[in-house]
């Protein structure tokens, strides 16, 4: 449903991206990974229209989305790497910031307290600010706000980076348990492989600015490709030297 | 570089500049309309919590002026013409200008902090993919905000102002109040506050706009949102000072 197409970005002489392809399927959820830098983020950013591509195609349903973003960020929802919370509003009025401009207040606040109850907050979150979470509620707060108008698309920025073991679990299995109770299409990035096994059905690993390698999340074990098993296992070579795919 | 180049290029810069300065002004105001209960919150946040700083500042200035204007008066045995000059003074000049000024300090920086802190934090992002267009929440309620209220400041600047010399006439350089009074309005022309209240419009439209100017294009990290911050305190002081210079011109 989404098809990136010969995308390239750069930012002054840095090559981000180089003609990166990558396509996500309905219902589907796809891990990207790569090393610290290597344009993840922007990767999305271009996608969303916040970043405008050097060169490249941006499809939706086989149109261009730049053409149909309103109709696009309509079914669409985030989480930001830092959750991106919006400091002036409680919690509750972050969550339902989308749903508070078509459905009454008393409506949209009931919405937002089954969202967080959906990410293990508690009622009591409901109006305080951002600031005075932490940053493992504060991201679980922003999962809330991602899914709280039931999106057909949602993309999640290293939604377990900084947290402890067992809530990154936590948020694994739920994001796991978002997109296939909802049926969504999911793109999350991350550099954790729990995240890549418990959330994805396919994985693609980006380097130097295109996808290197991808396929099922079960093939990722005997892939030939010697960078990917690096990443899997976690081993540094000398200078971070490895062959080019 | 050869000076021609050097000129064309920085002109061509200069130009592309203003025209992106331009369309940002002209998308910022005609999202008037979007989100009214924002702009009532910018209203309370710029107009309201301002009126203690514009009080005193114009409460301190028309003292001071009345003081000056007494000492140099003397010299020509024209010391009574304190409290016309002082109305004058402030309604024209003083008034929006320095009160102005202080809104500048206190409004475009915190507008810059604000909206700059929201960029590096990808909350104007996030208002993006919330299908929120930041131009009209963001923007729009800053600027209409900082329009609306600046003439109403401006007004309030002036009685305080002629307060403020009217205190130091009678207590201190032996006005009789009630003339004192009656001379500050004889004097003063309708154009006089007019004028000094429309200047107060233009100068809220520069305090916002550098806010939110500087703000939504900071650059990354909190040093960035601090170059935002005194880019935007020194635009809109800059900007107040021209913008004074040539609407006095215009008007008078
Ligand atoms: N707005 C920008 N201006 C300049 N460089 C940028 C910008 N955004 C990202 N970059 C650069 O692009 C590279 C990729 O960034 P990013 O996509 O955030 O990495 P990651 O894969 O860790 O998410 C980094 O080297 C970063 O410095
Ligand atoms: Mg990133």
């Amino acid at each position: 449903m989404i098809e990136v197409r010969g995308l390239s970005k750069s930012f002054g002489a840095k090559q981000v991206l180089d003609g990166l392809d990558l396509s996500l399927t309905k219902g589907e959820s796809l891990v990207v990974i790569g090393g610290s830098g290597t344009g993840k983020s922007v990767l999305l950013r271009c996608i969303l229209g916040l970043e405008t591509p050097d060169r490249g195609e941006i499809l939706w349903n086989g149109r261009p989305l730049s053409e149909q973003r309103a109709a696009f960020m309509d079914g669409f929802g985030m989480l930001f790497q830092n959750a991106a919370l919006f400091d002036s509003l409680p919690i509750w009025r972050n969550v339902a910031f989308r749903l508070l401009r078509k459905t009454g207040k008393a409506q949209a606040r009931a919405i937002a307290l089954e969202k967080l109850a959906r990410v293990g907050l508690g009622p009591e979150v409901a109006d305080l600010f951002p600031a005075e979470l932490s940053g493992g509620m504060r991201k679980r707060a922003g999962l809330a706000r991602a899914i709280a108008a039931d999106p057909k698309v949602i993309f999640f920025d290293e939604p377990t980076t900084g947290l402890d073991p067992i809530r990154a679990a936590a948020i694994n299995a739920l994001i796991r348990s978002i997109v296939d109770e909802t049926g969504a299409s999911a793109i999350t990035i991350t550099h954790d492989m729990t995240s890549v096994r418990s959330i994805g059905d396919r994985v693609a690993l980006l380097d130097r600015g295109r996808v290197r390698w991808q396929g099922d999340v079960s093939q990722m074990d005997h892939a030939q490709d010697e960078y990917l098993q690096d990443f899997i296992a976690g081993h540094a070579r000398p200078n971070h030297s490895h062959p080019e795919a | 570089m050869n000076p021609v180049r050097l000129t064309g290029r920085v002109g061509i810069g200069l130009a592309r500049m203003t025209g992106r300065v331009a369309i940002f002004a002209a998308r910022g105001l005609s999202r008037v309309t979007a989100h009214p209960s924002e702009l009532a919150r910018q209203m309370l946040h710029i107009g309201w919590l301002s009126l203690p700083v514009v009080g005193l500042t114009a409460l301190f200035t028309g003292a001071a002026l009345a003081l000056q204007i007494h000492s140099g008066g003397e010299r020509f045995q024209a010391s009574d013409v304190v409290p016309a000059i002082v109305a004058i003074g402030m309604a024209r000049e003083l008034g929006p200008v320095l009160g102005g000024l202080m809104v500048a300090a206190r409004v475009a920086s915190a507008i810059a902090a604000e909206l700059g802190t929201m960029r590096v934090t990808e909350q104007i992002d996030a208002l993006e993919t919330l299908s929120t267009d930041p131009m009209g929440w963001l923007v729009a309620p800053r600027l209409w905000a900082a329009i609306l209220c600046l003439p109403l400041l401006v007004g309030v600047g002036d009685i305080i102002g002629i307060m403020g010399g009217w205190l130091i006439g009678v207590n201190a350089l032996g006005f009789n109040s009630s003339t004192y009074l009656s001379n500050s309005w004889a004097y003063l022309e309708q154009w006089d506050v007019v004028s000094g209240i429309i200047k107060g419009a233009f100068f809220g439209f520069v305090v916002a706009m550098s806010g939110c100017w500087f703000g939504m294009t900071a650059g990354n990290g909190a040093a960035g949102v601090g170059r935002a911050t005194t880019n935007a305190v020194v635009a809109a002081s800059v900007g107040i000072l021209a913008a004074n210079f040539l609407l006095t011109g215009l008007f008078f």
